[in-house]
């Protein structure tokens, strides 16, 4: 068994797992962008901007402090998490009342302002992040080598990913979140925090992209528009899910990853294109998205 | 209740097309003097811009459709215009023609996709498939890829007048961009403006009134792009040159910025918004990263503190609306 379809097995399951690792990172962004929707009705421009941050932060942590990786992958979306919340705060409270669109607006000028920053002083090379030397190296599958980081890269996104959708879909906390979705007023009413709880739940969303710019610093490098063309991918990821259903947008992340890592093997010159085609085609099937509800 | 506000209303509009008009024969008198005064490339440039912001503002301002991908539509008739200029030799009326033309059929295709949702989702997908244009112009040889259609001649309009000369292609420019502006005009003004307006206000009341929002919204999505396309190949002739810069999501952004700016909705908002911005980049060119985060800047501004924009603050000051 060498060959699939005329393709060599070994290039085909190497463009599966890229496929499986860019999935891990649609799959952790657009839960991000989902759980933030979900409560605030905002779409996080920012979130490709959060992510490079967090990327950011682990080299600083590295370079400065001489934190590691591990740390990093603790510390990392706590702090960017707290200037998440600091922004829900300061800035996008104000726009509750208005309509959701300045919502983005706010979100695209402040992703320009920190790229802007970031660009200036690193301009647009990437710098390196080490690989963790526990997850150096890596396993012969016999049909393929599999290096350790990269595993771990598809193991820990899927692991936060289901422990995401637990917290939010079976836990007493999760449940006022749900309520607080549907009846906000009401739910305020039966005496919880709402304001404090969207800004946790900003906070989260921002929490998730940061770890996801953690994860991705020791593969692709740490470079200041490493969010930016990424976010759009994973807008075209959020609507052919659908933001109604949390588990929703972690499958369809995933299997995105896969059709487009397929996609290099079998035709590479649409593996940039596949996604928003697909897109295209579940619009005009079902345009409320795979797992959405129209609203 | 409700008689007041009609009373109030329908002299108010009268009223308002006359000062708008004033405003406009102020707005002619001084491009027609500008180009005397001030570097007529650079106006040019602007007036493209303004024809674009204003494409723009008929969709958001007029329709509440926020498009966050209309440099597909810009480079697309950049590309078609230019190319059709060069390697067909296409004179120029012509090929600006067929620009605007391949822009319409771009809107036609895409704004069937996009108005199938509302909202923040109409805004990704717009941004999703211009983001597929610009990986399909980016790979598609006719382009050039990264160096773009360079050395684009701006040939003889009708045969007889040669846009060599920047003070006849700056007045071939304007005329285009006035062209487009009273066309933009009469619309918001016509009753399909006026429809338009009342599905952006209520969709399910409009709907319920027996308009059919869904091919209002189309038609207002593909005028929208065709009049994109007109700016687009109108600028492609000026600079000569259609490039991947154009098609670029920052293009979509610097248009919604311009917008914004100068006023959502309001009639000459754009225009000065894209004077604004063409200006600000200007100075600010050699300062590299500093225009994008001044842009970040302005739009943050923008949103939390000045929402009607420049000429919006303006006309809400003079209590008339611009």
């Amino acid at each position: 068994m060498d060959a699939i379809f005329g393709v060599p097995t070994q290039a085909l399951f190497g463009q599966l797992l890229i496929g499986l690792i860019n999935g891990s990172f649609y799959a952790l962004l657009s839960l991000g962008l989902a759980v933030i929707f979900g409560l605030l009705n905002i779409i996080n421009f920012a979130h490709g901007a959060q992510y490079m941050m967090g990327a950011f932060c682990a080299y600083y942590l590295l370079n400065t402090l001489g934190l590691g990786y591990w740390w990093s992958l603790l510390l990392v979306p706590v702090i960017v998490g707290l200037i998440g919340m600091l922004i829900e705060r300061t800035m996008l409270k104000p726009l509750y009342k208005l309509d959701h669109l300045y919502g983005l607006l706010l979100t695209f000028g402040l992703a320009l302002i920190i790229q802007g920053l970031f660009r200036h002083q690193y301009g647009s090379s990437g710098l390196p992040y080490p690989i963790p030397t526990q997850l150096s190296g890596g396993q012969s599958l016999g049909f393929m080598f599999l290096p350790n980081y990269r595993a771990w890269v598809i193991v820990a996104s899927l692991l936060v990913c289901i422990a995401t959708w637990f917290v939010i879909e079976r836990t007493k906390l999760g449940s006022y979140l749900r309520a607080a979705t549907e009846n906000p007023a009401l739910v305020q009413a039966f005496g919880i925090n709402v304001p404090r709880m969207i800004t946790l739940t900003y906070g989260f969303g921002v929490a998730l992209a940061g770890f996801g710019g953690v994860m991705a610093a020791p593969i692709y490098q740490v470079n200041p528009i490493m969010g930016a063309d990424l976010i759009i991918v994973v807008f075209a990821v959020v609507v052919i899910g659908g933001m109604g259903s949390i588990m929703g947008s972690i499958v369809t992340g995933f299997a995105l990853g896969v059709i487009e890592g397929l996609t290099k093997v079998f035709y590479p010159e649409a593996s940039n294109t596949v996604i928003f085609i697909v897109m295209a085609i579940v619009l005009l099937i079902k345009p409320a998205g795979l797992f959405g509800t129209q609203r | 209740m409700a008689a007041p506000i009609t009373a109030i209303g329908a002299p108010a509009q009268d009223a308002d097309v006359a000062h708008q008009r004033i405003a406009f024969v102020i707005m002619v008198a001084i491009l027609v003097a500008a180009p005397f005064v001030v570097y007529p490339v650079f106006l040019m440039k602007a007036l493209c811009f303004a024809l674009f912001a204003c494409a723009f503002n008929l969709l958001i301002g007029f329709g509440g459709l926020l498009s966050f991908g209309h440099a597909m539509f810009l480079g697309t008739a950049g590309y078609a215009c230019a190319h059709a200029a060069k390697v067909w030799g296409f004179p120029p009326e012509f090929a600006i023609l067929y620009g605007t033309a391949a822009s319409a059929l771009l809107g036609v295709v895409t704004g069937l996709l996009a108005i199938r949702r509302q909202g923040i989702y109409f805004a990704m997908i717009t941004l999703a498939l211009a983001q597929m244009l610009y990986f399909f112009y980016l790979q598609t040889p006719f382009t050039h890829g990264e160096d773009g259609i360079q050395a684009v001649p701006r040939g003889k309009l009708f045969g007889l007048i040669d846009l060599s000369s920047v003070l006849a292609m700056y007045f071939f420019v304007l005329a285009v961009f006035l062209a487009g502006f009273l066309l933009i005009y009469r619309v918001i003004h016509s009753p399909f403006g006026q429809v338009l307006k009342a599905i952006r206000e209520n969709e399910p009341r409009a709907i319920s009134l027996g308009y059919r929002a869904d091919q209002y919204k189309l038609l207002a999505f593909v005028l929208s792009a065709t009049l994109a396309g007109l700016a687009g190949s109108t600028k492609a002739l000026v600079f000569q040159l259609a490039s991947l810069t154009d098609v670029h999501w920052t293009m979509s952004g610097e248009v919604v910025l311009m917008t914004l700016l100068g006023g959502l909705g309001t009639v000459f908002g754009p225009v000065v918004g894209a004077f604004v911005i063409v200006t600000m980049e200007n100075y600010l060119s050699e300062l590299g990263q500093w225009v994008t985060i001044t842009q970040g800047v302005i739009f943050v501004a923008c949103v939390l503190a000045f929402r009607r924009g420049i000429i919006g603050e303006l006309g809400h000051w003079l209590k008339k609306s611009l």
